[in-house]
């Protein structure tokens, strides 16, 4: 009798038990969205302030009506082309004198913008216009700007812009003193002041 | 005769299922480590849309969620069936977002205040003009920091229905 060896537990058991909390975890959770397209609102304006003067040359107009349909600089556009004619439109260098642009690899229209930074997307949308156009409008506008800024940041450090500020998001905490850090931090704000995110949002319209 | 049966059949091995709870752990562990407990119970329909500019959001304790969309199925009696907002649990309107606002950046520990960022998570069948009404009283509230929550994908797949 004393020479048994103890009896085997059974762990047929132990596949419910892990099954019924799976199941639970499953009914339980649902897999949050942790990204999305960061943008910045003007801070409130005084009454008596009066808006800066932009030469008309200098404002690339969007506009997207009630049907989802775009309008851009007064022509129908299709929103796959949007990108393109935004970059265009970003990239003409098309100044004189202080206002010249010398890292712009567009056509130089002076018809068009004088420089990025002075370049300004203004994106009006009707009231009824709805979410998901408006958001993918939004969305190919800020391509427009990252498609610069990765062609000026491979030219200059030879590493993409998405990269690069990747890598200055993800520094860790503890080595922010370092001369490296630094001198990432400069890169990015360098690319960053060459293609200024200038895109202004107007009130929507009613209809 | 019967006896030799018997012995046929009881000669056929048991298939072992001592590796199921493994494997049913290994996927128990799996959902457990990727998802996290929603914050709000929602109240209203919120399929959010696809982008390819996307950051990854901040930590969570430096958010403040706004949710536009629809009233879901159950709700459309009491609150219709256009879009509305809805801060934290409940469905509120829109001269409540500065309070919100307000109230949860003062709950906040005072060196991220500043970093405060809202998240707007937007039914991306919601019309703008609720969440162009939100905006400007996000401005009023100095919340300037904003974010358009998005799945990361391809945008143009938002245009087909």
């Amino acid at each position: 009798m004393a020479k048994r060896s103890a009896p085997e537990v059974n762990a047929g058991s132990m596949a419910d038990i892990a099954f019924l909390l799976l199941i639970f975890f499953l009914v339980t959770t649902t897999i949050e969205v942790d990204s999305g397209i960061q943008s910045k609102l003007p801070p409130p304006v005084p009454d008596d302030v009066q808006p800066p003067k932009i030469k008309e040359k200098n404002i690339f107009q969007v506009l997207v009506n009630q049907d989802n349909r775009l309008l851009v600089e007064n022509e129908d556009m299709a929103i796959s082309e949007l990108t393109e004619a935004a970059v265009k439109f970003l990239d003409n260098g098309g100044g004189e004198g202080p206002a010249a642009c010398s890292y712009c690899q567009g056509e130089g229209d002076p018809e068009s913008s004088d420089n990025p930074d002075k370049a300004v997307i203004s994106l009006v949308n009707d009231r009824l216009a709805t979410y998901s156009t408006y958001v993918t409008v939004y969305n190919e506008l800020v391509r427009a700007y990252t498609i610069l800024r990765n062609r000026e940041s491979q030219k200059r450090f030879n590493e993409s812009f998405e990269d690069m500020y990747l890598r200055y998001k993800e520094w860790p905490e503890t080595e922010k003193e370092t001369p490296e850090y630094e001198k990432l931090q400069e890169q990015v704000d360098l690319i960053r002041d060459l293609y200024p995110l200038k895109l202004s949002e107007a009130e929507p319209q009613q209809s | 005769m019967s006896k030799f049966k018997k012995q046929k059949s009881g000669d056929l091995p048991a298939i072992s299922t001592a590796s199921l709870p493994d494997i049913v752990f290994m996927l128990l562990f799996f959902f457990m480590v990727a998802t996290v407990m929603r914050e709000d119970e929602l109240k209203i329909e919120n399929r959010l849309p696809n982008a390819n500019q996307v950051e990854k959001l901040e930590s969570k304790n430096k958010l403040v969620y706004i949710y536009i969309g629809k009233p879901s199925a159950q709700y459309q009696k009491t609150f219709g069936v256009t879009d509305v907002i809805q801060l934290g649990d409940k469905i509120s309107s829109v001269e409540e977002v500065q309070t919100y606002v307000n109230t949860k950046r003062n709950d906040m520990p005072e060196d991220i205040q500043d970093e405060m960022m809202v998240s707007l998570k937007v039914d991306s069948g919601s019309k703008v003009g609720v969440l162009s009404d939100v905006k400007q009283e996000l401005r009023e509230a100095m919340a300037l920091k904003i974010n358009y929550t998005a799945k990361k994908g391809d945008p143009m797949r938002n245009l087909k229905k």
